[in-house]
């Protein structure tokens, strides 16, 4: 055992001393890779630093030094298949030459003794099968770790070389037995880098560049993105991983896509989505809330609530008509709207779209005598409109000669174009809103200009003509002249009061109200689409007054300006032609064209099964406007911006001509200044005339210059 | 919109008031699959319809993998029968843009429009008429070309470019969240960028070149031609063009659903200055 140890000392020497050599290089060279190839753990690593120490040390204890790296080495070895051929077969033929019975490792000091004592040659062989022991570590430290597995497989070669040329050095001198052991050796060192590792390394190689190659569409690869995966694993350790590992490999395939924001969030975000929710809950409650079995069979008897999802299925085999759901909620919100207001009849008009929010329209008729409190509303504004005149009157300033043409009366409520009250509201849920009554100045500019609604009733219209009014008025405008061109029904469905005199009627310009047919037996689907001759209008056409009824605005100033100029009157005995429009009832068929287009398109609502198909009427001067009609059952829907099309592109109105600020003379028109010529033809003339008057000559002439 | 989620688009875009009627729905359905499958299609779109006076067009539109390449468009008059047109060209376009009014749903029919061209005969000048048929077919090409490189809309984060070049769908979009909905700037035209080259090196300092690869709606001329509401209740963003009246975009915010659908006359709105 001494000598074990002093030839190990020794052999540590030569093995220190063997960096000079030319394939010592290599083999630290190894040894620093097996060095940084390894965890620090492995406490063969140490061997090299700590054995100085041990040369003092006691000798049994380099051995048992020596043995427990070895089971550190061993330890890692059994668990990689590699390594169980090679530690039998490299280490048995050695501790055949020494003391068998000893450990493997152990054999290595022996197993040098003896060639030691001889040759140092057998340095060699000792150094090549340690080469052996270091690929193998270094085989299962690229189990460990994969960087390091190309670093060391590049040194693994040049040391099996050596030790082959070492082997072939011994075979000169050593006996039979140690060339044997040589060849085993060689033999081993030949096998194990090439076929156990090189297969692992393959494999391990080609699993890396499969994980590693870049997907076609996204550019990542797999490599990257299980170790991103494990990488946020480990930093957050989320309870049970492993049932939540789909979501996390998409959390960390949206992280690519998602920009690192601040951690300031809004948390009010979500309030207005359960604010409107909560609005519509009440919608679906209040069939709740009135619970007397009394009040429901009144309400069920004067039914004013239309059956607005019959019509919306109707509508939708047209292909027009908001979804089901918005509809359902829109039902639910004119029923509330009935409920909450005295109304005697009311339908679902349509929608207008806005820029900010949009529009619901309920067109209501209200019952007897409901309608006063608007009236007198309306009363004072007007008078209001009227101070304002006067107070601009009492100035000082200089009174414009222009004179505002005679206002055209709005007509009465339930009487032409007012004949409906109309509300609106932003969304099912939010309230209704009832839009003040038209007046036919806001028609007559609403025709001149094009503007978008917002969705703010407040909202001034900024427009040229100037709007009288807001929004609201613009939209209840709108409202009109789209019923006026697009309501529409089949003929025969509405006929004339009977109960009216005709002769009163004709004075008025065409009979205004109309009732139901009872007698109405409906028209073939086929006609109605075919001809539009059994279309008609049930809403009176608008004058371009503004009004449906004319209205002759020259009695009326007879009656209230009678103190007007008689210029004046003597203008306005011109006979002013009556605007006549169209009669109620009008079949469609009559409508005008707008530039080659015709105003109306027919259809079949399915050409797949005509027999039960509806007419489908489609409006082309107010794209939006709809009519359907199953033959006996008909209504109509406008959704749309509220605009009229027109082929032409919008050009506003010119601003009238300047008006005369004052009479125009020959005291206030310019005069060209005399040329030199006639200066001097004039003062000759002068001078001809007038001999003595000399002196004033100057100023005559800058007199005369002036004139 | 999506071909396979149609139903649910429609629902969804339905607040314009334009759907498809339950014979044209299910007829699209059926036809739209076959479409997908003769033209080998990675996607097909429901694009639209333009309402003519006679008839109405369908348009569908074909896309392969990459989004963004030159799209195919297929119209129909009855939702089963689909013919390819051809692609638009910018002589077209310019042709075209002199035909004013509706569509008639008449593929064959020809528009006629006087051009006033000065002949020189020796030392006179004669103007000459001279009637260009142009064939409806050839301006609904040209609409549609037009709309789809003015209005077509997309959220940002939906497509995203591959280092390769290729955009691709992106398979982890989530939706927007619901402040980002509300700003034009989250929604990019679909089409090919045209703006961004002209940005300077400051404003694209921000930019995700894997995300922000088109333009965003935010710079668009006029401001304001776009309409952006929140409906039912903040559960639904709609974005209307004014600018083309009838395109509708709509999208629910935390889920992958959105689209657009055009239905209109196939006009542009040209008074959208007098309008705002």
């Amino acid at each position: 055992m001494e000598d074990s140890t002093a030839q190990k000392q020794e052999k540590e020497n030569q093995e220190s001393g063997e960096e000079e050599r030319p394939w010592g290089e290599i083999t630290a060279a190894s040894s620093q890779d097996f060095k940084s190839g390894l965890s620090e753990p492995l406490e063969s690593e140490q061997g090299p630093e700590t054995e100085p120490y041990s040369r003092s040390s006691p000798p049994g204890s380099p051995q048992s030094r020596d043995s427990a790296p070895l089971g550190d080495l061993t330890g890692p070895g059994a668990s990689s298949p590699p390594s169980p051929p090679e530690e039998p077969s490299s280490t048995p033929p050695l501790a055949l030459s020494g003391q068998g019975l000893e450990a493997p490792r152990q054999a290595h000091p022996n197993h040098s003794v003896i060639p030691e004592a001889e040759t140092p040659h057998s340095d060699h062989l000792k150094q090549s099968s340690d080469i052996g022991e270091l690929t193998h570590l270094t085989c299962q430290s690229t189990g460990n770790a994969f960087p390091q597995f190309q670093q060391t497989n590049g040194h693994l070669y040049e040391p099996r070389d050596v030790s082959c040329s070492n082997s072939k050095q011994k075979e000169l001198r050593f006996d039979i037995f140690q060339e044997e052991d040589s060849n085993s050796n060689y033999d081993l060192d030949e096998a194990e880098p090439e076929t156990a590792p090189s297969v692992l390394e393959t494999a391990i190689q080609n699993a890396k560049a499969y994980l590693l190659k870049t997907s076609s569409q996204s550019g990542l690869n797999l490599y990257d993105h299980l170790s991103n995966m494990l990488t946020k694993i480990l930093d957050e350790r989320p309870e049970n991983a492993v049932d939540i590992i789909e979501n996390i490999s998409q959390d960390v395939k949206m992280a690519h896509f998602s920009k690192k924001l601040d951690t300031l969030q809004n948390e009010n975000e979500m309030l207005p989505t359960y604010e409107i929710a909560e609005k519509q809950k009440a919608l679906f409650l209040q069939g709740h809330l009135e619970g007397a079995d009394q009040e429901l069979e009144d309400e069920i008897a004067g039914n004013s609530l239309p059956n607005v999802m019959e019509s919306a299925f109707y509508f939708e085999q047209a292909g027009v008509g908001l979804g089901t759901d918005e509809t359902y909620r829109v039902f639910l919100a004119l029923k509330q709207l009935t409920d909450t207001h005295p109304i005697q009849r009311c339908r679902f008009w349509g929608k207008i779209l806005g820029l900010e929010m949009n529009y619901i329209v309920a067109e209501a008729e209200l019952r007897d005598g409901e309608d006063e409190e608007e009236a007198e509303e309306e009363d004072v504004t007007e008078e209001r409109d009227n101070e304002d005149s006067e107070g601009e009157e009492d100035d000082e300033l200089p009174r414009s000669f222009y004179k505002a043409p005679q206002a055209i009366p709005k007509e009465e409520s339930r009487t032409g174009a007012n004949k409906y009250v109309y509300f609106v509201c932003n969304e099912p849920g939010r309230p209704w809103v009832k839009l003040p009554s038209v007046t036919p100045a806001q028609i007559v500019i609403a025709r001149q200009i094009k503007k978008f609604f917002t969705g703010r009733l407040g909202t001034p219209i900024i427009s040229y003509p100037p709007f009288p009014g807001d929004e609201s008025n613009y939209l209840r405008a709108q409202i009109a002249r789209i019923s006026a061109g697009t309501h529409v029904s089949p003929l025969g469905f509405y006929q004339f009061s009977e109960e009216e005199g005709e002769e009163e009627e004709e004075v008025e310009g065409g009979r205004d109200s109309f009732e139901e047919n009872p007698d109405f037996e409906g028209i073939q689907v086929v006609d109605l689409v075919e001809s539009l001759s059994n279309w008609v209008h049930h809403v009176q056409h608008i004058l371009p007054q503004g009004r449906c009824n004319w209205f002759n605005p020259i009695q009326k100033s007879e009656e209230e300006e009678e103190d007007d100029d008689e210029e004046k009157e003597e203008k306005e005995f011109d006979y002013i032609e009556q605007e006549v429009g169209p009669p109620l009832l009008t079949p469609i068929s009559e409508d005008l064209e707008i530039q080659s287009i015709p105003p109306w398109t027919t259809r079949l609502c399915s050409n797949l099964i005509p027999q039960y198909a509806i007419a489908v009427l489609r409006s082309n001067l107010w794209p939006g406007a709809y009519a359907f009609c199953n033959g006996k059952k008909f209504e109509n829907l406008y959704i749309g911006w509220g605009h009229k099309y027109s082929p032409e592109s919008y050009t506003p109105p010119v601003p009238p001509p300047v008006c005369q600020e004052y009479p125009s003379g020959p005291e206030l028109t310019e005069m060209d200044d005399p040329s030199v010529e006639e200066e001097q033809a004039f003062r000759a003339a002068q001078e001809a005339a007038v001999p003595p008057a000399e002196e004033n000559e100057d100023t005559d002439e800058d007199e005369e210059d002036y004139d | 919109m999506d071909a396979e989620s149609l139903l649910l688009s429609l629902e969804l875009a339905s607040g314009s008031g334009q759907g498809l009627s339950p014979d044209r729905r299910a007829s699209l359905l059926t036809s739209l699959l076959l479409v997908k499958r003769d033209y080998r299609y990675s996607r097909v779109l429901f694009w639209g319809r333009i309402l003519g006076l006679v008839t109405d067009y369908y348009i569908a539109q074909g896309l392969i993998e990459d989004q963004l390449a030159p799209r195919k468009t297929l119209y129909s008059l009855n939702c089963m029968e689909w013919s390819l047109l051809p692609p638009a060209t910018e002589e077209m376009v310019e042709q075209t843009s002199v035909v004013k009014g509706r569509f008639m749903g008449d593929p064959s029919h020809e528009y006629e429009h006087v051009d006033l061209q000065k002949v020189n005969d020796g030392d006179k000048v004669f103007e000459e008429e001279i009637v260009v048929r142009i064939k409806e077919e050839t301006r609904l090409v040209s609409i549609i070309d037009q709309i789809d490189k003015a209005v077509a809309v997309i959220p940002r984060g939906a497509l995203f470019k591959t280092p390769f070049g290729p955009v691709h769908v992106n398979r982890t979009f989530e939706g927007l969240s619901m402040s980002e909905a509300k700003k034009l700037s989250s929604y990019f035209h679909f089409r090919e960028p045209v703006e961004l080259k002209n940005k300077t090196l400051l404003e694209k300092a921000d930019l995700d070149p894997s995300l922000d690869f088109m333009d965003s709606l935010e710079n668009d001329i006029p401001k304001g031609s776009w309409s952006i509401q929140m409906e039912r209740g903040n559960a639904l963003v709609v974005l209307r063009s004014l600018l083309w009246p009838g395109l509708t975009f709509y999208h629910t915010p935390g889920t992958k659903n959105c689209g657009y659908i055009y239905v209109g006359t196939g006009e542009k709105n040209i008074d959208l200055p007098f309008m705002l």
